[in-house]
């Protein structure tokens, strides 16, 4: 597949999960489009990881690992997305306890 | 028109459209099953592109943990239609009108680079399956890794401390 169909592909899923950044209100949703927006950042490293093999493959070195370093990327991007889910969700949870709301405009003064 | 063109073009228009049912669903639990739609097809990408390894690890670690503990979380707090916050109309148009707008940018910006000659190889090649990662996740990557490891553990008793009652 020519890399620009996934380049641009990468590129709508982004401007989605930005697009449900700003336009919703519900915390636990804005979380989601940012998982989203992860998601596609990986997609994209994944298939430019493709790419320079088959460049490497182009050249002549049958038996190459080049993009082996892309896709262990991604895998640290999941590792780190993990983590962050498990905090983020945390936090949440307590400003429901605290608030009884998930609506991020009740947090827009820091206080309380 | 070969399979492979076939099955990219399906799960792309899999992936937008369960992604813009994220965005415009009312209800949450929705958003959270379309999430995992998304989830799905891009692991379906994964698999046309030979990457076995991060095919199976997004279905487990995303769709599997990621997504059970969003649903949890949404359960617990029981959340529905009827108390969804909702953003003022005119506010939610220009958030999506900046959206766009940086999509045509970025569109803009990469419709004339060089490397849109350039092919993605699908389907061959072995540099995504679990043998040749795992030789280089625990050598030359061997010491994030183990960071990573602590990173986990600081994340795990960070949760446990905030979501403690007082």
């Amino acid at each position: 597949m020519p890399i620009n169909y996934y380049i641009f592909l990468s590129l709508a899923l982004f401007c989605i999960g930005i697009v449900g950044v700003l336009t919703r209100r519900n915390a636990i949703i804005i979380f989601m489009c940012i998982e989203l927006m992860l998601n596609a950042v990986n997609l994209l490293l994944v298939a430019f990881s493709k790419m320079h093999h088959n460049v490497a493959l182009l050249a002549g070195d049958a038996a190459t690992t080049a993009g082996t370093d892309g896709q262990l990327f991604v895998f640290f991007i999941m590792v780190v997305a993990a983590a962050e889910v498990s905090v983020g969700l945390a936090i949440i949870v307590m400003m429901y306890r605290n608030i009884h709301s998930v609506d991020v405009n009740f947090l827009n003064r820091l206080k309380h | 028109m070969g399979i492979t063109q076939i099955l990219f073009w399906f799960l792309s228009i899999a992936a937008i459209f369960s992604a813009l049912m994220v965005i415009s669903s009312k209800n949450p639990v929705h958003s959270v099953l379309w999430l995992i739609v998304t989830f799905f097809s891009i692991s379906g990408h994964y698999i046309v592109l030979n990457a076995q390894f991060l095919a199976i690890v997004n279905v487990i670690v995303y769709a599997g943990a990621i997504m059970v503990l969003f649903l949890f979380v949404i359960m617990l707090m029981n959340l529905n239609k009827e108390s969804e916050p909702q953003k003022h109309k005119w506010l939610r148009i220009a958030g999506a009108v900046a959206g766009g707008c940086l999509l045509l940018v970025f569109v803009a910006a990469l419709k004339d680079t060089d490397i849109k000659h350039q092919q993605a190889l699908v389907n061959t090649g072995n540099i995504g399956l679990i043998k040749n990662l795992g030789k280089e996740l625990f050598t030359t990557y061997v010491v994030p890794f183990e960071i990573s490891s602590i990173l986990f553990l600081s994340a795990m008793v960070g949760a446990v401390v905030i979501g403690k009652k007082e």
